[in-house]
C-alpha cells in the first residue's frame, strides 16, 4: 500500500502519488479576461498525457502554472508535490530542478555546444565535474546524439536541436517531464522520432506531460488526453483522441 | 556556494567577454571614456587647487608696531599671534628686525641704497603672518587692529579676493564637471548594459527555467561586468599618467619662468588618489550595473 505524506502549507513538498494536482484552478489577466475557470485535474506517476486545444484554449496559462512562471488567481497547484501557490521565491529553482522542461523553440545556448547545453543544467544543480563528464555522454547517446557532442548548436537540424533540448531536460533525472509543443517546429520524420523518445522516456518512468495542437500524434498514440476549451476542460479520456473545435 | 560554482561562473563570465566581443568593446569603451574624463578633471582640480594653495601661502599680514615700542610688548604681541597659530589660524610667522628690513629693502635698491648711514626703516620691525584660510585674513586683521602696541596692519585685500573668488570657481567648475559626467556615465553604462543583457534575455530565461537560482545567474554577468569595469578604468589611468608626465615635461619646458607659480602636483601624488578611486568606480559600476540590470530580468 502506497504511503501518502501531504504537507501543503508554505510550498513545501507533499508527497504522494500525484504528480501535479489543480483543484477549483482560475487564471485571469490582469485585464480581467479569464485563461482558465476551475480546472481541476490530476496526473499521476509514470503518466503519459497530451492537453490539447485550439490557440486561446489556455493549454499555453497552464503549462506556465506548471511551471510556477505564471501564479493562479484562486484553487489550488501542486506540481511534484510542491504548493505552487505558496512557495516561496526562493524555493522556485529546487522546484525546477524536478521537472524536466522542452519548448517549442528549443531554448538553447546558441553560442555553445550539445556537450555544454546538456553539462549546463548538470552544472546548475552543482553536480562535480567528474559525474557530469559521465552523465552527459550517457543522457546524449540516449537521444541517439553521442557522435555529435562536439557541435555547435546552430548547425544542428531542427530534430537535432529538440534532441538537445530532450537530453538537457533529462539529465538531471527529473520525475516528471512538461513539453510545451515539443515537435511545433519540426518537419513530420523528426515529430515521430521526437515523440517515440518521448514515450520511451515515460516506459523508463518519468511522467510526460505534453500540451500541443498537433492532431495526427495526439490521434495515433492513444494516450490520456485533456482538451481544454476557453479556459475550460471539455474532455479528459484515458485514450482519447483529439477534439476538434466544431 | 562551492569552489567549483565559483570558479564556473568566473569562467562563464570572462568566455562571455569574448563571446560578446561588440558589448565589451562598448562597455569598455564607455567606461574608459568617462573615466578619462573624470580623470583629467581630477587632475586638473588637483593641481588648480595646489596652485591657489601655493599662492595663498604667499599672501600675509605685515604688522608694524608703535615707534619706541618695548622688546617686551613684541614678545608679548608675538605670544598672542603664537596663540593663533596654536588654533589653526595662522599656518606661520616670522619676526622681520628692522635692520633685517632694510637689509632686505637695500638688496632691492642696489646702488642706490649706499647714500644712506643709518637705516631709515628704524621702526619698520614687524611680523609676517601667514594664515591657514586666507579668507580668515579680515577677521584677523581686526582682532590685531585692537592690540595694543601695533600702529599698522598691511594686508593685500586684492589678492585675498582674487583667490577666494578663484578658489570658489574652480570648485564649483571641477563639482559640476564631476556630477555631470558622473550622471552622463551612468545613463551611459546603465544603457549599454540594458542593450547587452537585453540580447542575452533568453539565455536567463532559459537558466531560470532549468532551476538556476539567482545567484548562478547573475554571478557570471556581475564577474564579466567587474571584468569590464576594471579594464574600462585602467586604460584611461595609463593614458593618463602618460599624458600627464608629457604635460609635465611640456609645461618645466615652456613655462619654466612661471616655476614659482605654476606649481604642479608630481604625478606619483596625483595617481596615488586617482587609481583607486578610478579602480573603484570602474569595477563599482561594473559591479552594479550588471546586478541591477539583471535583476530585472530575474522574475521569470
Amino acid at each position: 500500500m502506497e504511503t501518502k505524506k501531504r504537507r501543503t502549507s508554505g510550498g513545501k513538498k507533499t508527497q504522494d502519488n500525484c504528480v501535479i494536482r489543480l483543484e477549483n484552478v482560475n487564471k485571469s489577466y490582469e485585464n480581467g479576461i479569464p485563461a482558465l475557470m476551475d480546472i481541476n485535474l490530476k496526473i499521476e506517476k509514470g503518466e503519459f498525457v497530451f492537453i490539447v486545444g485550439d490557440s486561446g484554449s489556455g493549454k499555453s496559462t497552464l503549462i506556465k502554472l506548471l511551471l510556477r512562471e505564471l501564479v493562479a488567481t484562486s484553487g489550488k497547484v501542486e506540481v511534484s508535490g510542491y504548493d505552487l501557490m505558496n512557495i516561496k521565491r526562493n524555493k522556485i529553482p529546487m522546484f525546477r530542478r524536478k521537472l524536466g522542461v522542452v519548448f517549442q523553440d528549443f531554448r538553447l545556448l546558441k553560442d555553445r555546444n550539445v556537450y555544454e547545453n546538456v553539462a549546463f543544467a548538470q552544472r546548475i544543480v552543482q553536480v562535480p565535474s567528474m559525474d557530469i563528464r559521465k552523465n552527459v555522454p550517457g543522457i546524449l547517446s540516449q537521444v541517439g546524439l553521442a557522435n555529435k557532442y562536439k557541435s555547435p548548436i546552430v548547425e544542428l537540424s531542427g530534430g537535432e536541436q529538440q534532441r538537445v533540448a530532450l537530453a538537457r531536460a533529462l539529465v538531471n533525472k527529473p520525475n516528471l517531464l512538461l513539453a510545451d509543443e515539443p515537435t511545433g517546429n519540426l518537419d513530420p520524420k523528426s515529430t515521430l522520432e521526437i515523440m517515440k523518445l518521448l514515450e520511451k522516456i515515460n516506459e523508463d518512468g518519468t511522467t510526460v506531460v505534453i500540451v500541443t495542437h498537433n492532431r495526427e500524434i495526439v490521434n495515433d498514440m492513444k494516450k490520456r488526453v485533456i482538451t481544454l476549451k476557453k479556459g475550460v476542460i471539455v474532455s479528459d479520456e484515458k485514450k482519447g483522441g483529439y477534439i476538434d473545435e466544431d | 556556494m562551492k569552489i567549483s560554482t565559483f570558479f564556473y561562473t568566473l569562467k562563464q563570465g570572462i568566455a562571455s567577454i569574448f563571446r560578446n566581443k561588440w558589448f565589451t568593446l562598448a562597455s569598455v569603451a564607455t567606461i574608459a571614456a568617462c573615466l578619462f574624463v573624470f580623470g583629467i578633471a581630477y587632475i586638473l582640480t588637483l593641481n588648480a587647487a595646489n596652485i591657489l594653495h601655493n599662492a595663498e601661502e604667499r599672501v600675509s599680514i605685515t604688522v608694524f608696531f608703535d615707534e619706541g615700542i618695548e622688546e617686551k610688548r613684541i614678545q608679548d604681541i608675538g605670544f598672542l599671534i603664537e596663540d593663533m597659530k596654536s588654533r589653526g589660524i595662522v599656518a606661520r610667522y616670522e619676526f622681520v628686525s628692522a635692520e633685517q628690513a632694510w637689509e632686505s629693502f637695500s638688496k632691492e635698491l642696489g646702488e642706490n641704497a649706499q647714500g644712506f648711514t643709518e637705516n631709515p626703516l628704524a621702526d619698520s620691525a614687524n611680523y609676517q603672518i601667514y594664515l591657514n584660510d586666507i579668507s580668515r585674513q579680515d577677521e584677523v586683521v581686526s582682532y590685531l587692529e585692537s592690540v595694543e602696541g601695533i600702529r599698522k596692519i598691511n594686508k593685500s585685500d586684492l589678492t585675498v579676493d582674487a583667490l577666494s573668488g578663484l578658489s570658489t570657481i574652480v570648485t564649483f567648475i571641477s563639482v559640476s564637471m564631476i556630477v555631470i559626467l558622473f550622471a552622463v556615465s551612468i545613463f551611459l553604462i546603465s544603457n549599454t548594459v540594458t542593450i547587452g543583457i537585453s540580447v542575452r534575455k533568453e539565455e536567463i530565461n532559459i537558466m531560470k527555467y532549468i532551476g538556476a537560482t539567482d545567484f548562478f545567474v547573475r554571478a557570471p554577468f556581475v564577474f564579466e561586468g567587474m571584468i569590464i569595469g576594471f579594464i574600462g578604468s585602467a586604460i584611461p589611468l595609463a593614458a593618463l599618467f602618460y599624458i600627464y608626465v608629457a604635460a609635465l615635461d611640456f609645461i618645466g619646458g615652456v613655462f619654466g619662468f612661471l616655476s614659482g607659480i605654476v606649481v604642479t602636483l608630481p604625478p606619483a601624488q596625483i595617481f596615488m588618489g586617482l587609481v583607486p578611486i578610478s579602480l573603484l568606480i570602474g569595477v563599482g559600476i561594473g559591479f552594479f550595473g550588471s546586478f541591477f540590470t539583471v535583476r530585472k530580468h530575474l522574475h521569470v
